[in-house]
């Protein structure tokens, strides 16, 4: 009723290209910033900021960054714990060695030492597709591990391996409490979200995907592979350099190669899977079910248990938890294969035709 | 309708967790204990004990009245030995029941996280036998305590044994020892002091490290097999202890040429080798397995014998398991001598706790008064030490149970204190963080 574009016209190129081209979307949007730009901070304590806010949001942006290789460039990648660790460990080198090295600086800095290395990692993509790329992309997160283990001036020759930053800020701004933080970051995703939707929808955004429809067509029609799939890599590893110096900056504060594990790769890739490939919207619902889930289950479940009168022990939690966020991806795997992105559309699509479907 | 249902059902679930979350803050005052534990995963063999023995013992305390009449909570909370999930649980927990008096990590990895935390949060981190070897140093971490030992007096405790087997340090020179450790930061710990330790005795040292969880050493033992180091120092972890052990049996590198870390020397480690594990020896923190002491007898009689113990009964005095009960005592200890600051029946904040750990003084008789005579030595703490005490003795395993083997031993302070001071300034220099005043020292 109210989600129509009826009465809306378009009268130049420019409004009919924008990103929500229907006003109700625009202002959806703009609202849902204003909230979590204002009322989540003004509303959630520093439990919520700190264990779900932060965490997702950067987690969010790595998905978004992988989301734009996979996804929207069809290159599979199992490397982007390893993305992640070159930026954190290379801001940190920057800050570390550089005296005053302002903090943006340090993380966009990580952000390009990742996409030279992603850069290198996916040249193998242009010999190789497919399941086979995602094995040669494990060698980035393999190499990755070892590099930061075992050399010791990427540490700082630091004896257990183990880095840390402290003292945060911006432009004078003291990035101490969670709010700053989360205010940081969200700024930080907001903009980097901006960008990768506006590339997406550019020339290059179209030639990510030719490719990943039909490469051999795609070089038919006068798409560079070579050019097209490096500059997916790159613009993924450089979102996901940022996401991963954001994440040890930010939300750890102090951290060691094993945050930036294979796990972290495989968690992304599933965030992108639920959350829809090829979707900017999805890699922020992906990142969502990932990390809200299990902490919500973990709490959750000796509630529910205690309300029956059960006592439910630490272990039996972890190891419901897994159970269930198991059983609950392969439903909706099954439920909506295209991700939560789709259900999302679909949603949009019934809604603008309620209350008369037919 | 399906996602009617579901929505209703989702609200209901939510419904029922904020009125239960109400309930919980509803409880009256009482001085709260954080646990962070781990009962799955590859580490769960080593955290269940402590994290029992770590239970047990609050329930103790209540058992026994409280802390001067104050009652304590806890609460459990599940960090699967990874860092990510051990800061959701520090957060999670921090704040509850009237806020957090103490946190015990368990995971060298966690403490890293928490050591930039805790100053604004202004609640102590006890890493009794683990953690950062440096925050001995109070004047520069002001909120940890690494109690009763770290890996530099851990490694420093081994060597020294090793030597007085060989007959003097000046006999190690040529000797090859190797280091097989958790290739974590709480395996990386001992590497300065051995390496230190290695230049002044011109001894061999391999470093051969073990990739989390550890279940796959081959590449790590067929170096061992190709150089024959004289000793190996084991600095391992849940499964991978027992997987070393095993290792050794294949490869037949003699047991009793091994020595562990003292969280590489418990009961689960050697357990399921059996007879191969048979001469293994390992550091024993102040206490080895001590199934006759007296607090263990009263967790028998007060807590298992009204079916309130926390785990099997038969585990209560194996070495993990008093582990986690001395380490709760340390934490109730500090909260009682805060209390004598701050007013005796009165629930401490953090801070207060902070003051507590760090004006520890607890000589026999309190020990012995706690039941932990024979079980701990005494250790009092102070600004510039937040160790309090480097006692260690080495026991070792007979295929059944674990026997004392060596005199007791302490850590050598005029090697460990100046790599301590190095490290901390180091340290306070990368965050620009002063030294603490001698009248901060008195608040």
């Amino acid at each position: 009723m109210f989600y129509r574009e009826n009465g809306q016209f378009k009268t130049s190129y420019r409004a009919d290209q924008q990103i929500f081209p229907i006003a109700q979307d625009r202002i959806a949007i703009l609202a849902l910033i204003a909230v979590a730009f204002v009322a989540v901070p003004l509303l959630a304590d520093e439990y919520l900021m700190r264990a779900i806010f932060i965490p997702f949001l950067i987690l969010a942006l790595a998905a978004l960054g992988l989301n734009i290789l996979v996804g929207y460039c069809g290159q599979i990648s199992l490397g982007t714990g390893a993305f992640m660790a070159v930026g954190a460990y290379a801001a940190y080198n920057f800050t570390v060695r550089i005296d005053g090295m302002p903090l943006i600086v340090a993380l966009l800095l990580g952000g390009l030492c990742a996409a030279v290395v992603g850069v290198l990692f996916g040249i193998p993509s242009l010999r190789i597709k497919g399941l086979y790329l995602a094995v040669a992309t494990l060698a980035a997160q393999f190499f990755c591990d070892w590099a930061f283990l075992r050399i010791k001036w990427f540490t700082n020759d630091s004896a257990s391996g183990s880095v840390n930053v402290s003292n945060l800020s911006v432009f004078g701004w003291t990035i101490d409490t969670p709010y700053d933080k989360y205010l940081f970051c969200l700024g930080v995703v907001t903009v980097f979200a901006l960008l990768a939707k506006n590339l997406v929808r550019s020339h290059v955004g179209r030639e990510w995907m030719a490719i990943r429809d039909m490469d051999v067509a795609a070089a038919v029609i006068g798409i560079r592979p070579v050019y097209a799939k490096l500059t997916a890599f790159a613009v993924s590893s450089f979102i996901v350099g940022v996401a991963g110096a954001l994440w040890g900056f930010v939300h750890l504060g102090a951290w060691e190669p094993a945050a930036f594990s294979i796990d972290r790769s495989f968690q992304l890739l599933f965030m992108i899977i639920i959350g829809g490939l090829g979707s900017i919207m999805g890699s922020f619902f992906g990142a969502a079910f990932i990390v809200v889930l299990p902490i919500f289950l973990n709490q959750a479940l000796p509630a529910l248990g205690s309300l029956v009168g059960l006592n439910i022990g630490t272990a039996f939690v972890s190891h419901a938890e897994f159970m269930i966020f198991g059983a609950l991806i392969v439903f909706f795997l099954i439920v909506e294969p295209h991700g939560l992105a789709r259900l999302w559309s679909i949603g949009k699509e019934k809604l603008r035709l309620w209350p008369f479907p037919h | 309708m399906k996602l009617k249902s579901l929505s209703i059902a989702a609200m209901l679930a939510a419904a029922g967790l904020a009125s239960v979350a109400t309930t919980a803050f509803a409880q009256a005052k009482e001085q709260f204990f954080p646990v962070l534990s781990y009962r799955t995963g590859a580490y769960a063999p080593n955290g269940v004990p402590w994290a029992n023995g770590y239970v047990d013992y609050l329930k103790l305390t209540n058992a026994r009245g409280g802390v001067n009449g104050v009652k304590l909570s806890f609460e459990e909370c599940e960090t699967g030995y990874a860092t990510d999930r051990g800061v959701e649980c520090y957060e999670r927990l921090k704040g509850k029941n009237g806020g957090a008096t103490v946190f015990h990590p368990l995971s060298t990895g966690i403490t890293f996280a928490l050591t930039e935390k805790a100053p604004g949060d202004k609640i102590p981190i006890i890493t009794a036998g683990y953690g950062r070897s440096e925050s001995t140093d109070g004047n520069v971490f002001k909120w940890n305590f690494p109690l009763t030992g770290t890996y530099w007096d851990a490694a420093d405790i081994l060597l020294q044994h090793i030597s007085k087997k060989e007959g003097g340090w000046d006999k190690l020179k040529g000797k090859k020892i190797a280091l097989i450790y958790h290739d974590s930061p709480y395996g990386k710990e001992p590497i300065p002091l051995l390496v230190e330790r290695s230049k002044m005795h011109g001894f061999d040292l391999a470093q051969i490290p073990v990739t989390h969880p550890g279940v796959e050493q081959k590449a790590a033992w067929l170096q061992i097999r190709q150089n024959r180091p004289d000793y190996v120092l084991l600095w391992g972890w849940g499964v991978m202890n027992s997987t070393s052990l095993k290792e050794a049996v294949a490869t037949g590198y003699p047991r009793d040429k091994m020595y562990g870390v003292w969280w590489a020397a418990a009961e689960p480690d050697v357990k399921d080798v059996g007879d191969g594990a048979k001469g293994y020896n390992g550091l024993a923190l102040q206490h080895g397995a001590e199934p006759n002491a007296a607090v263990v007898k009263e967790v028998l009689t007060k807590l298992h014998g009204k079916g309130q113990g926390t785990g099997p009964k038969e585990e209560v005095g194996s070495v993990l398991y008093m582990r986690g009960l001395s380490q709760a005592m340390l934490g109730v200890e500090g909260v009682r001598r805060a209390q004598e600051r701050y007013g005796k029946g009165k629930v401490m904040t953090g801070e207060q706790t902070r003051w507590g750990l760090e004006n520890l003084a607890l000589d026999q008789k309190k020990l012995d008064a706690l039941g932990f005579a024979g079980v701990m030595r005494p250790i009092s703490t102070s600004c510039a030490d937040h160790r309090g005490a480097t006692w260690a003795r080495v026991h070792t395993w007979d295929g059944a149970k674990w026997n004392f083997s060596s005199d007791w031993y302490e850590a050598d302070q005029a090697v460990i204190k100046p790599m301590i001071k190095a490290a901390a300034d180091k340290y306070a220099a990368e965050k620009k963080i002063e030294r603490r005043t001698p009248a901060d020292c008195q608040s």
